[in-house]
């Protein structure tokens, strides 16, 4: 149960939140030209790393607002807080 | 009454105020201020419960949480009274009843105590090796083993007891009120931290509080005096909060900590109505001071489960703090100093000590010095073989120890002795620090696990002896000096404390102490509530067990309500010691919360009953329950089902409703359709790319039903949106669908197309939805709205008028889901039930007919309608649902529409949407029952599935939705669908049962 600030109103509890999954990955401007495998990438695969993890969040039970959240999936230590379109604070 | 094993000692214990109570029926008095176990040690009994497997006597053996044996049930009210309850810990209360568990007839003879005679059969893993085969037993013998084990009885009617949750923000919290924890709460709060101090018991002060002995002083005066006064000095500041009876349960990442406060347990039922029993804290702490103390451990001997043996610490508590002797001829076992502490509390009280059984060679420290000085037998580099006494501990067997302790050597002594005192060493209470992600070190001169200050999480400490700091003079200096850094605070009153000890210089360690006897012939307990022995933990060794988890579950050592606090160590030193393995590389089994059992009570909280989830109504809710409406839940929304008149049945209410919305009018509340309010100049590129199909060129007025996929092609969810002005909408999503829908277009508006202009608003409960159906419908409308013209030129199908009704604002759509003309007038919530009931007095003379959800679906059904989430299972596609005539193929890009030609979604051998009618028209199929085409095939190949299914009053037949594999080309085909006593033979059809040239629409 970690607090994450989130960057429109502040540090709140977990429970606020909800985890949209792995962050940067843009939906493709032109998916027609894509092949299945390439539109699948986009589509289906996503990483699961243990340590420092990309990922977007939504203060759902707050402000509604996604961002973005660099968090150490090993210890729940999140080291940056960043909004949508924003370059990610630390190196990707 | 008897009350010869009390001493005058009424510090921590009010002997004058008597308290009567029942054990096992037998009416006993104790005073106010014992444990229902210090109550009972004072009536001379120490058998109080049966072991899980071999149903051994057992008695009390602890003064605490740690307590294996003593566990009872309390109070048999059948919603109130408390399963698996320690003894130890229960607080004496007026008219306290309390029974002991896992024996039958009772404890003093008990018929499972036969499986004591039988134990050389009972091997660790027996039920697993016994009840293996046949497979097909397995449930004849899972009744007898269910029923001869198991603890204690649950409730079995709703609890009626309050239980409250409450959020704690502080700066510091200490856990623990020891001595550590009491100094470490002082100086956080006297430097301007706010301070939380907990302790599980009623009185601060842990065990120094009664360590009353001359080789323990600080500054002149005994341990004992000296935390007196501190205690009542931190009482007064300020910034500091203490809660007693309140014990930590869990310790979360980000310093988030659960403690459950027992408010009432320790009350008389009078004294208790109306309060709240338990509250459970739930706790930021920006730092954490852990000083949980540490537990004394069991020596692992032949027969050491005896009532009557206990922990010498124990034995020292309940003389001390409780006035209770626990024995009148008593004698202590050790490998260590501690035992001579107990002796000397004893002996001031006039204790009759018959000896000491030390397996070290000697000990010359002060504390045995003074202990020598009593002329007590002191049995030096000695063991105890074996012990006698059924009910209750009547002798020992000692002998002297062999120079490598593996064996015992000489004659063997027989003492008389009526209850035995035994300390292996102390274990830190390491649970919360490995709870909150810390890691252990192993320190080998004592065999104890510490936390590692290198692997510990920032922003806490742990201090005193659950760091490993068991000696008064390490404790109150390292705790001074690390609490001063940790809180960054210069000068502390404990600076220069002169503290006074006996530091123990010999230490001898045995994990399994050795018996004249082989092994075999042995029972030396490890795990005393799971009757798990030291053989046990062999046997699973030999038999190829390596990994301490996988001992642990095979033998089931430390897998009771105690979760091992007293027998993880031995458990992993004789592993370590049989595999030659050192202990700090095996490890330990990993510490879970809760430290001690929580009740569901204090988990749920608030959360009971209506409480549990919240339930949502509409605004014309109260009318349908006037009107005897049926509920059906959907998602939290309660709504109407169908309503049964003069003892209809579902299947009569809803053939009836179905049958008036299509000859006259049915009218029903559809205010639970989600509602978006979508606005700005890019609302309709939004919606472009929401939805399959285009909506660029619908006209300000009008509707349109749109189709929402998934990005993986399969549809999500639907509904019809309005476009209300140039930049304005209104979008509706199906009842369970709203909220998630709402995120989703909100996930993509923010982070997809944050270039688009569009806001969105949920609007769902600020309109209530009347829908108003059937060939009648026009007529009911024109008497509600009188000025609005309704003719199909001014206000046609898939169109929207704004209106006014008795001067309310409205918006009135006409919009169809059963295939009628129909309206729906969408209103502000708090006008709803008015402007309801204005439709249904207008209905009057047209037999109006309120009609629930049911009927709903069924007239949908007849018009092949889908039901998103029935019809559709998040595998259909558009196409799979025959529904290609909504995707915008001329549009660039929609959600989805990629995933459209992925070579899985372009396969024709889908499971495609088709209407199916059974050869017997009266025949109804069963929801989700599957077809086939051949019956006799092994295995039967499932080709599809039953998704909606009604007999249509209207058809008089009974029709059906499925999905079959190819279902396109298969029109015209026979399949079966077979059920438990019958074959039905069904043909497939189109989804269309029901006016398929839509005439009605502007009937």
């Amino acid at each position: 149960m970690f607090i994450i600030n989130c960057p429109y109103c502040g540090e709140r509890d977990q429970t606020e939140f909800s985890s949209g999954g792995e962050a940067h990955i843009a939906r493709p401007k032109q998916p027609t030209e894509l092949s299945d495998d390439e539109w699948a990438e986009f589509l289906f695969m996503r990483k699961n790393i243990k340590g420092i993890q990309f990922e977007r969040w939504n203060h759902s039970h707050g402000c509604r607002k996604w961002f973005n959240v660099v968090r150490d999936t090993s210890n729940d230590k999140i080291h940056a807080v960043y909004k949508m379109g924003e370059k990610p604070p630390v190196n990707k | 009454m008897s009350q010869e094993l009390r001493i005058n000692n009424n510090k921590f214990i009010d002997q004058t105020t008597r308290l009567s109570f029942k054990f096992n029926g037998e009416k006993l008095y104790g005073y106010k201020g014992d444990t229902l176990a210090s109550a009972l040690l004072a009536n001379n009994i120490h058998l109080v419960g049966r072991s899980f497997k071999y149903h051994r006597p057992r008695g009390i053996m602890t003064c605490g949480s740690e307590e294996p044996n003593a566990i009872v049930q309390i109070g048999n009210d059948p919603s109130l009274t408390d399963p698996n309850v320690r003894a130890t810990e229960i607080e004496l209360y007026e008219g306290l009843e309390a029974f002991s568990q896992n024996c039958w007839p009772n404890v003093k003879f008990d018929i499972g105590g036969i499986n004591n005679l039988l134990s050389p059969l009972l091997p660790a893993g027996f039920y697993y090796k016994t009840f293996m085969w046949p497979a097909s037993f397995w449930e004849k013998y899972e009744f007898f083993i269910r029923h001869s084990a198991g603890l204690g009885k649950s409730p079995t009617k709703p609890d009626r007891d309050i239980y409250d949750h409450k959020y704690y923000h502080c700066d510091v919290l200490v856990v623990g009120g020891g001595i550590s924890g009491i100094m470490a709460a002082k100086l956080s709060a006297e430097n301007n931290n706010e301070t939380l101090l907990i302790d599980d018991k009623n009185i601060l002060g842990g065990t120094t509080i009664y360590q009353n002995n001359d080789c323990f002083q600080i500054d002149g005066i005994h341990t004992n005096y000296w935390l007196e006064n501190e205690i009542k000095k931190i009482k007064n500041i300020k910034n500091l909060t203490i809660k007693t009876r309140t014990s930590l349960a869990a310790y979360h990442g980000y310093n988030y900590l659960l403690a459950k406060e027992n408010l009432s347990d320790h009350l008389s039922p009078d004294e208790r109505k109306n309060k709240i029993r338990q509250r459970l804290w739930k706790i930021r702490a920006k730092k954490v001071i852990i000083a949980t103390g540490s537990i004394e451990r069991p020596l692992i001997f032949n027969n050491n489960d005896r009532p009557g043996i206990m922990l010498s610490s124990a034995i020292k508590k309940f003389i001390d703090f409780y006035g209770v002797k626990t024995g009148k001829e008593i004698s202590l076992f050790t490998n260590n100093d501690s035992v001579y502490e107990t002796a000397i509390s004893l002996k001031k009280s006039g204790v009759n000590i018959i000896s000491i059984i030390d397996i070290r060679d000697k000990s010359s420290s002060k504390i045995v010095k003074e202990v020598e000085k009593h002329n007590i037998k002191i049995y030096w580099n000695h063991t105890i073989v074996n012990t006698e006494g059924y009910r209750r501990i009547s002798f020992i067997e000692i002998m002297k120890l062999s120079d490598d302790g593996s064996g015992v050597i000489g004659k063997k002594i027989k003492l008389k002795t009526d209850c035995l005192g035994i300390s292996g060493g102390w274990t830190p209470m390491v649970h919360l620090f490995t709870q909150s992600g810390g890691k252990l070190k192993f320190r080998s001169n004592d065999n104890v696990f510490l936390p590692d200050k290198n692997k510990t999480p920032s922003d806490q400490i742990s201090i005193g002896s659950c760091n490993g700091d068991f000696d008064i003079k390490d404790i109150i200096l390292n705790s001074n000096k690390d609490v001063k850094t940790f809180l960054g605070i210069e000068n502390s009153p404990f600076d220069n404390l002169k503290v006074e000890s006996s530091r123990e210089e010999m230490k001898r360690n045995i994990w399994l102490l050795p018996s004249d006897k082989p092994i075999g012939k042995t029972k030396p307990f490890l795990d005393f509530q799971n009757d798990s022995t030291a053989k046990d933990v062999k046997l699973a060794l030999r038999e190829g067990f390596k990994s301490i988890e996988h001992v642990k579950r095979y033998t089931t050592t430390g897998m009771g309500t105690d979760q091992g606090k007293l027998s993880n160590m031995h458990a992993l030193g004789i592993i370590a010691e049989t595999t030659g393995t050192n202990m700090g590389e095996l490890g330990t089994t990993t510490f879970r919360p809760p430290y001690t059992p929580l009740t569901f009570g204090a988990i749920v909280g608030r959360n009971v009953g209506e409480f549990f989830d919240h339930t949502r109504k509409t605004a014309m809710h109260n009318w349908h329950v006037q009107n005897k409406a049926k509920f059906e839940n959907v998602g939290q929304w309660k709504r109407a089902w169908y309503y049964p008149k003069n003892g209809e049945t579902m299947f009569e209410a809803v053939q009836r409703e179905s049958k008036a919305a299509r000859e006259s009018v049915g009218i029903l509340d559809a205010s639970t359709l989600g509602k978006i309010d979508i606005q700005g100049t890019d609302a309709s590129e939004f919606l472009n790319r929401v939805y399959t199909n285009a909506w660029s060129k619908l006209a300000v007025g009008k509707c349109r039903y749109g189709l929402m996929l998934n990005e993986d092609g399969m549809v999500y969810d639907d509904g019809v949106t309005t476009r209300l002005s140039e930049n304005h909408y209104i979008m509706t999503t199906t009842t369970g669908g709203a909220a998630n829908v709402l995120t989703k277009l909100e996930d993509y508006l923010q982070t997809e197309w944050p270039e688009l202009d569009v806001y969105l608003t949920t609007v769902t409960d600020h309109f209530s939805t009347i829908s108003i159906c059937g060939p009648n419908s026009k007529k009911i409308l024109s008497k509600v709205i009188p000025d609005l013209d309704l003719s199909d030129e001014n206000f046609p199908h898939m169109s929207f008028k704004n209106s006014i009704i008795n001067g309310i604002k409205c918006r009135v759509m006409r919009i169809s889901f059963t295939g009628e003309h129909s309206y729906e007038i969408n209103i502000q919530s708090n006008y709803a039930k008015h402007v309801w009931e204005l439709c249904m007095d207008a209905g009057k003379n047209y037999n109006i007919t309120p009609y629930g959800t049911e009927t709903m679906h069924l007239l949908r059904a007849e018009k092949g309608f889908i039901i998103t989430g029935q019809d559709t299972d998040g595998t259909m596609t558009p196409s799979d649902l025959q529904m290609d005539w909504i995707i915008g193929k001329k549009k660039f890009d929609f959600i989805g529409k990629r995933s459209l030609y992925r070579s899985d979604t372009i396969r024709d051998d889908r499971k495609q949407l088709v209407g199916l009618l059974t050869d017997d028209p009266k025949e109804i199929l069963e929801e989700g029952a599957q077809i086939v085409e051949k019956l006799n095939q092994k295995p039967v190949e499932m080709l599809g599935h039953v998704t909606s299914s009604y007999f249509s009053p209207n058809l008089n037949k009974s029709i059906a939705l499925a999905v079959i594999k190819s279902g396109k080309k298969l029109k015209g085909k026979k399949f079966f669908v077979p059920m438990e006593n019958k074959n039905i033979n069904v043909t497939v059809t189109d989804t269309v049962f029901f006016d398929k040239e839509n005439k009605r629409l502007n009937a």
